[in-house]
């Protein structure tokens, strides 16, 4: 079940091959819904599902797809995949899913999928492709929720909606960072991330 | 006068970079050269042109709730608005296909110059974004439709093609060695996002 090939697929996205640190896929979404962690988490489980589904139908029906129209045969169960997830959302927590507004539909266009699809699903069988899924999934959802936690908890000073920052912290004159719930510092927080995660896997640097 | 208006917010205000983040991928991967991200953004700029009047007739008169009335009274509580993303999903990369078919016909010389970044296109999230936000938006006609399309596509290009003049220029400077390369390129970005949010309020007319 779980030999050395399949343990890496797990387990390599988590970091050494973290699809948004290493990869720089799926980025789009990654900086639009960090704003708090909440929809972050709810996002990062949608395209975990959607990833591992994905890549196992792709995997079983990868030997009677023409290499020609491939691209529409993925695009087309993405397609799919992402509506259920998307019909399910407004099923069960409407007011996520208005808060997520079309990025759940632009899982469909999400690099990380078209990428481990190609990459991955079409090369492999279900099992190991599952796992493949499954991993970077994880991967992108872990940046996910780092992003969020930092923006959330310096943006306005809460958790999941919970507030951590005590009352006599804002009697004492702190403020919330309002630029931290803008857009642009959520580049700059993953920015902070790669430098991390680089200075530690020095493999990993640039020339 | 509110299509000029909307035609400069969707530039500068919404830009689809800075404000929402989309088409990120190609955007950080093709900047590293000012040519090439030219070629990029016309290829998406185009591409928004054209699928966006289609997406939104199609949305207007198939998809949305109520919509297939023109057919008959029968069919007016039909609501179809569940298959907009894989009507738009399948619009764009038929789209595509059609415009790569026709350029490599009539203008092989455009062809060569555009040619990986066309099929990379119907995987951009920016052309998916504009149609999901054109459907959020509710628009009165096709034609304003367009010109948000129009802009949009404008604002994408005057992005990556001023994010690759910056990366051009500080290819020979001195920086940390793990911020290398992508690094940078994100707080580039951000900052560029910065400064864009000072057109924030922008009011013609």
């Amino acid at each position: 079940m779980l030999n050395k090939k399949n343990k890496e697929a797990l387990f390599n996205p988590l970091s050494k091959d973290n699809p948004v640190l290493v990869q720089i896929l799926g980025i789009c979404s990654t900086l639009a819904v960090t704003v708090s962690l909440e929809p972050a988490i709810v996002m990062g489980i949608s395209v975990i599902c959607v990833l591992a589904f994905s890549n196992v139908i792709i995997s079983l029906i990868r030997n009677t797809i023409p290499t020609t129209i491939r691209i529409i045969v993925q695009l087309v169960v993405v397609a799919a995949l992402v509506i259920i997830v998307q019909q399910v959302l407004i099923a069960y927590n409407y007011e996520v899913s208005k808060q997520l507004s079309v990025f759940i539909g632009l899982i469909i266009t999400n690099c990380i999928l078209m990428g481990r699809l190609e990459a991955f699903a079409l090369n492999n069988k279900p099992w190991p492709s599952f796992l493949d899924g499954i991993g970077n999934g994880l991967g992108y959802t872990i940046i996910l929720v780092i992003v969020a936690f930092f923006r959330e908890l310096l943006g306005s000073g809460t958790l999941l909606g919970y507030q951590v920052i005590p009352q006599w912290c804002y009697d004492h004159g702190y403020e919330n960072n309002g630029l931290m719930i803008l857009p642009p510092m959520a580049l700059i927080t993953v920015a902070c991330i790669i430098w991390v995660h680089r200075a530690r896997n020095t493999e990993l640097q640039e020339n | 006068m509110e299509e000029l208006n909307l035609f400069v917010k969707s530039i500068f205000i919404d830009n689809m970079i800075f404000a929402y983040f989309l088409g990120m991928c190609s955007f950080l991967a093709v900047s590293k050269n000012v040519k090439t991200a030219l070629g990029l953004g016309v290829a998406v700029t185009f591409m928004l042109v054209v699928t966006m009047p289609i997406n939104y007739l199609l949305d207007r008169y198939v998809l949305q709730p109520g919509a297939l009335s023109w057919l008959s009274p029968g069919m007016a509580d039909v609501d179809l608005s569940f298959l907009g993303l894989i009507m738009f999903i399948a619009v764009i990369a038929s789209g595509t296909q059609l415009v790569e078919m026709a350029v490599e016909k009539f203008s092989p010389s455009l062809y060569a110059s555009l040619g990986i970044f066309l099929p990379l296109i119907a995987v951009n999230c920016a052309i998916l974004g504009g149609a999901l936000f054109m459907q959020q938006k509710d628009f009165p006609s096709a034609w304003t439709a367009t010109v948000y399309g129009f802009g949009s596509g404008i604002g994408w290009l005057l992005a990556i093609v001023g994010l690759a003049a910056i990366r051009e220029k500080i290819a020979y400077s001195n920086i940390p060695a793990p911020l290398r390369g992508v690094g940078i390129t994100f707080i580039i970005t951000g900052l560029m996002g910065i400064a864009f949010m000072s057109f924030l309020g922008i009011k013609l007319g």
